[in-house]
């Protein structure tokens, strides 16, 4: 008897029994299940939920597995054992054994605490509210080790995966209703609630947490100093990275926003295969655009010159904003969160052009919260339903004029 | 209960649950989003209400068959001020840091909704000893669910209770923070206070089947 009868007949077993939904879930997450719809209208399409979240996940995986070669780069970069990357996207300093073995260590605990979690919530509030367990959280819980900086505590993350889940999904009523999205929700937890791990210029590379505290013990030892882009043009000094070095990734950050390269080889794979909106990436991209070209001119007609706190971000090169920081990621992995951007074309496009120009505004103005997509997303988050009203009310207007022109 | 009769004692313990001004009416929420990231702060703002509503409608309901209708928010308006500045004196006269942490929002006791609330809806229509009932009784179910936010909110927020350090002290590393716990400094941003406030209230409605509402 293979495994797919005996959860079939597990499934039977507990029909209608408060652990049902629990085996129905094990039993489609691995197989397709026998049942077919009978009677009634139905759509007959290859992609069901299960297909969709996999499509996603697999756009993820490049950045997960980049990530992790990456955390043992900036490590070892850090202390110094290594020199920093001198070719191009395939240079040997950077895929060596030993980077991908640090990172996968700190890694893989967070992919595992994080879906732990996340799953066991879910499968909790599924058998109380007696419904079927939903596929939602299997993105959430891919996207939220890549967006935590490498040295979070893990109790950390699942107190914050835990409130993410409930208070940003289970209360609204499960996968499909929820507000805000919950990645980022678990996000803006961590950032408000732990702050000293989550922003700064300490957290973003493994061990500098670490080594700072020896050093303050009285051991003599160099600082690892893991300050992002965001932070050094904040506060006004010179980039210590080339563009090709940010294109690539090759630097400090989140676990998985480093490399805008493959978030856009990612992104262009969800655009393919239709699950990613177009409109909201490339609107995104606009509103960027145009909120960093009118700070470029800004600084270039004089109005606020480098003693203002300010320039440091206001004068950095427009396409600039584009590869630092989270704003790729959550462009292309969080604005286009299907259940909570915008559902009609128009608002599409309003919604992701407001994404892309708040993150920008926020990134700058707000120094103490540099990561500016991640609030301008749960911003417009909350008001895709207002956009997508105005939308549907416009076009209602409109016809309502062309059928008493018709009538008249 | 041998001192309240039955329907009395309902006018006290109602509005401590099924019938709660914070958690089922949802009123007075800006005091509790304001001020309960301690738990002192929260149990001074609770007695403060218990009193000014308690004496506030008693006032108001010897008072309630000479208040010409047309004027009567304004004589509500007097009787909640002048019970306010008595608090708010109090306060500075005998607690003047605590006075401090809650700054404006014991003058803002005045605008509290459910303190006219409970004028306009109880105290105009019924006698003194049971306006004093219900004003106790609503000030409690008030002060309840501060109390509760307030105990959360502090011991998650800063590790401590009425200022005593409960989890251990965070700069020492001692007690839980030896093991690395840390505090959440989300728990003190208002926010968050919206999020407990919302929890009780979510607790409660699913435990209440009266409470639920079908759509």
């Amino acid at each position: 008897m293979n495994l797919k009868t005996r959860l079939n007949i597990l499934k039977r077993k507990y029909r209608g029994s408060k652990m049902a939904p629990a085996f129905n879930a094990i039993h489609t997450f691995l197989y397709l299940p026998n049942e077919t719809t009978r009677g009634g209208t139905h759509i007959k399409a290859a992609d069901d939920l299960k297909r969709t979240m996999n499509t996603v996940i697999m756009a993820m995986v490049p950045c997960l597995i980049f990530g992790m070669f990456n955390a043992g780069y900036q490590h070892y970069l850090a202390v110094g054992n290594i020199q920093a990357v001198s070719g191009g996207f395939l240079s040997a300093e950077f895929w060596t054994l030993d980077n991908f073995m640090v990172g996968f260590w700190k890694i893989l605990p967070l992919v595992i605490v994080s879906y732990g979690v996340g799953l066991a919530i879910e499968f909790l509030f599924a058998v109380i509210k007696k419904h079927e367990v939903e596929e939602g959280y299997l993105v959430t819980g891919m996207l939220v080790p890549l967006i935590v900086p490498v040295d979070i505590p893990l109790w950390m993350l699942a107190v914050a995966v835990a409130f993410g889940v409930v208070i940003g999904k289970e209360v609204f009523g499960g996968t499909g209703m929820n507000i805000l999205n919950p990645a980022l929700t678990i996000r803006a937890f961590l950032f408000f609630a732990y702050p000293t791990w989550m922003s700064g210029d300490k957290v973003w590379v493994h061990g500098a947490v670490d080594r700072d505290q020896a050093i303050a013990a009285g051991q003599n030892l160099d600082a690892i100093s893991g300050e992002t882009i965001l932070g050094s043009l904040a506060q006004g000094k010179e980039m210590a990275y080339s563009t090709a070095e940010m294109f690539l990734g090759f630097i400090p950050g989140s676990v998985g926003e480093t490399s805008t390269l493959l978030i856009l080889l990612g992104g262009l794979f969800l655009i393919f295969t239709k699950i990613g909106s177009w409109r909201i990436m490339l609107s995104s991209v606009l509103g960027a655009i145009v909120m960093g070209l009118i700070f470029n001119q800004v600084t270039a007609s004089g109005w606020i010159t480098d003693t203002s706190k300010f320039y440091g971000l206001m004068s950095a090169p427009y396409w600039e904003h584009l590869i630092i920081g989270g704003f790729a990621f959550g462009t292309v992995f969080m604005a286009t969160d299907p259940v909570t951007a915008s559902q009609t074309n128009k608002g599409k496009w309003i919604y992701g052009f407001l994404v892309g120009f708040i993150s920008i505004l926020i990134r700058v103005f707000n120094p103490a919260y540099p990561e500016g997509v991640m609030l301008a997303i749960l911003l417009m988050n909350v008001f895709a339903p207002t956009i997508d009203h105005y939308v549907v009310q416009a076009n209602v207007k409109k016809r309502m004029k062309r059928l008493k022109a018709k009538v008249a | 209960m041998g001192l309240l009769s039955k329907k009395d004692s309902k006018l006290i313990l109602d509005p401590l649950a099924d019938n709660n001004p914070i958690t089922i009416q949802v009123l007075g929420i800006c005091s509790a989003l304001a001020i309960t990231a301690e738990l002192k702060a929260s149990i001074v703002m609770a007695v403060s209400v218990l009193f000014v509503l308690g004496i506030g409608n008693v006032v108001i309901s010897l008072m309630r068959n000479i208040i010409p209708s047309k004027i009567r928010i304004i004589v509500q308006l007097v009787v909640v001020a002048a019970l306010v500045i008595i608090v708010d004196l109090v306060l500075k006269a005998f607690a003047y840091e605590l006075s401090k942490t809650l700054s404006v929002f014991v003058g803002l006791i005045i605008t509290n909704c459910i303190i006219m609330g409970r004028f306009e809806a109880f105290a105009l229509g019924n006698g003194p000893w049971r306006s004093f009932l219900d004003g106790i009784g609503n000030a409690a179910g008030y002060g309840a669910i501060l109390i509760v936010v307030g105990f959360f909110r502090e011991l998650l927020g800063s590790g401590t209770l009425l200022g005593f350090k409960v989890l251990g002290d965070p700069i020492e590393k001692t007690g839980l923070y030896a093991i690395g716990y840390e505090n959440n400094g989300f728990m003190l941003l208002s926010p968050m206070a919206l999020i407990v406030v919302g929890i009780i209230i979510w607790v409660q409605r699913s435990r209440n089947k009266a409470l639920i509402e079908d759509h």
